[in-house]
């Protein structure tokens, strides 16, 4: 038994023949927030997809609460995953039923309380990420960032001790964005549960993670504490914490020369 | 040219492959959905919601092609039968051909065009917006909780709406011989109640659309969860779920049929 409630060890994945994790090792303890970053299309969302063993890794494990994933049964995994909640990129509500359902929904699957005490606790999940007055709307009636809200306040619902967050800054006014990292934090530090945050906004994880982790091709790029990452000199973390165009992680995706493509080749030489 | 042979028959060989592929995945998607199941028993509120949807909505189209058809045997019955002087027998032209054949199979196309493509597409859009994965992150299982409810609700609606269809295409056929062209009332229901066998007509029936109701929905369910998450691929599902069904359904009504021939007397 470890302190650490996720253990990832020498994990490796791809999609057919395209590698996307390559040996990424990591730790993340309870009552952290930890976060994950990394240009698009690092693996940082198929990294959540292993930990709540969504897809089987091809080497290495990741450990949950002494369990290795990808080893459980079904109904283990299942087991396991009650303890989880997600934040899906863009908020994966069930649009044929209310904010109000949508928020109960795990509660009524997987307790036996009165429909009063559901009652009050989605009531209490709602308002904490502010959105109690928009309880009896449809999925359909919301806003891309009050769906993700809602959406939040769906995977705290039932208190777990893991949540994975991708992309929770995403399409957030700035007040919404504030008080939604804040409470990320707040939650963390109230329920002991951890937190993983896989996300672009730098500025605003950096005020409320312990532990940052970048990707880049695979591999874990750089690592460290929000003040090692602000005063970093590392190539890799400066371009990505200033949003600098020049540096180590391209902007392009792989292509052959801009003239050829253009056919321009002779009149530039 | 010869290399254009041998791609053809490698493609002929790939479709041949994954189709019988694919309907591997398919039958043990079957038996997964079937064992599945206990929760829509244990929780009937979630079938019963899905009945309203699939089943209650569909009573419209049902209803009115049922009259339609009814109408169109009767005054097609009428016209042949009273060149033979037998046009009493109008009724059991029209109860016949609708409780045996018309009655299971017009519903059942009908059913496919109707909560088939509604089902596919459902499962589908879930499947693409996440809906499905974000269940199974919550530990509930998206077959047990989404796909067999729905299944069950297609399997026991279809008897029903078929048996609705039937009862409104005799009505359309009364309506038609007996109220508008002047078939005696007394003859036309008579006949049909003596010629119509409640064993070897309805039953028979029944037992069609049972099993036009199992394949419909299982299909329906099968393509909505395997639908490539992208709008082409939800599109395409519930094409495929249409024309699946179809093909399905006529054919399946040929075998069932053979079953239930009584031979020539």
């Amino acid at each position: 038994m470890t302190d650490n409630l996720i253990e990832i060890k020498n994990l490796a994945f791809s999609y057919g023949t395209r590698p996307i994790l390559n040996n990424v090792n990591m730790a993340m303890s309870r009552g952290k927030v930890v976060a994950v970053m990394g240009g698009s299309g690092s693996g940082k969302t198929t990294l959540l997809r292993l930990i709540g063993g969504e897809i089987k890794p091809a080497g290495g494990h990741v450990k949950v609460a002494d369990q290795i994933v990808h080893h459980l049964s079904r109904d283990e995994l299942f087991k396991l995953r009650r303890k989880m909640g997600m934040l899906f990129q863009f908020g994966a509500l069930f649009t044929d039923i209310s904010v109000f359902d949508n928020v109960a929904f795990q509660i009524r699957e997987h307790t036996t309380l009165p429909e009063s005490m559901v009652r009050d606790l989605v009531l209490m999940k709602l308002q904490a990420v502010g959105l109690r007055g928009a309880h009896h709307l449809m999925p359909a009636e919301l806003s891309g960032g009050m769906a993700r809200r809602v959406a939040l306040a769906r995977s705290i619902a039932l208190d777990p001790m893991l949540v994975m967050y991708d992309e929770p800054f995403t399409g957030l006014d700035p007040i919404s964005l504030s008080v939604i990292g804040n409470l990320i934090r707040r939650l963390t530090d109230a329920l002991g549960m951890m937190s993983i945050v896989v996300t672009h906004d730098v500025q605003e994880s950096l005020k409320i993670v312990d532990y940052v982790y970048f990707l880049a091709d695979g591999v874990i790029a750089a690592q460290g504490t929000p003040q090692e990452v602000k005063s970093s000199v590392a190539p890799f973390v400066h371009q990505f914490v200033h949003g600098e165009e020049d540096g180590p992680v391209p902007f392009h995706y792989p292509a052959q020369s801009y003239q050829k493509d253009l056919a321009l080749e002779d009149f530039v030489a | 040219m010869r290399n254009r042979i041998v791609v053809s028959i490698q493609a002929i060989g790939h479709r041949t492959i994954d189709s019988i592929w694919r309907l591997g995945v398919a039958s043990r998607f079957f038996v997964w959905v079937l064992l599945k199941s206990t929760t829509s028993f244990l929780r009937f509120g979630l079938v019963v919601r899905e009945i309203y949807f699939v089943g209650v909505l569909s009573l419209i189209i049902i209803l009115v092609s049922g009259l339609f058809v009814g109408m169109v045997l009767g005054l097609q019955g009428y016209e042949t039968l009273q060149k033979y002087g037998s046009e009493s027998a109008v009724g059991t032209l029209v109860a016949l051909s609708l409780v045996r054949e018309l009655g299971p199979v017009m519903a059942a196309l009908l059913f496919a065009s109707r909560a088939g493509s509604a089902i596919t597409a459902e499962i589908g859009l879930m499947k693409a917006t996440n809906q499905l994965a974000a269940m199974g992150m919550m530990a509930v299982d998206p077959i047990a909780r989404v796909v067999a409810p729905r299944f069950w609700a297609g399997v026991i609606s279809m008897p029903f709406l078929a048996a609705m269809f039937s009862v409104m295409g005799v009505f359309g056929g009364y309506l038609v011989t007996v109220v508008f062209i002047g078939v005696d009332n007394g003859s036309f229901w008579s006949q049909m109640q003596n010629a119509v066998d409640f064993r070897y007509d309805i039953v028979n029936g029944v037992i069609k659309s049972c099993f036009f109701g199992v394949a419909v929905t299982a299909i329906a369910v099968f393509e909505g969860f395997d639908a490539p998450p992208t709008a082409e691929g939800v599109s395409g599902a519930t094409t495929r779920t249409v024309v699946t069904s179809s093909l399905v359904i006529l054919g399946l009504d040929f075998v069932l049929t053979s079953f239930m021939f009584r031979g020539v007397s």
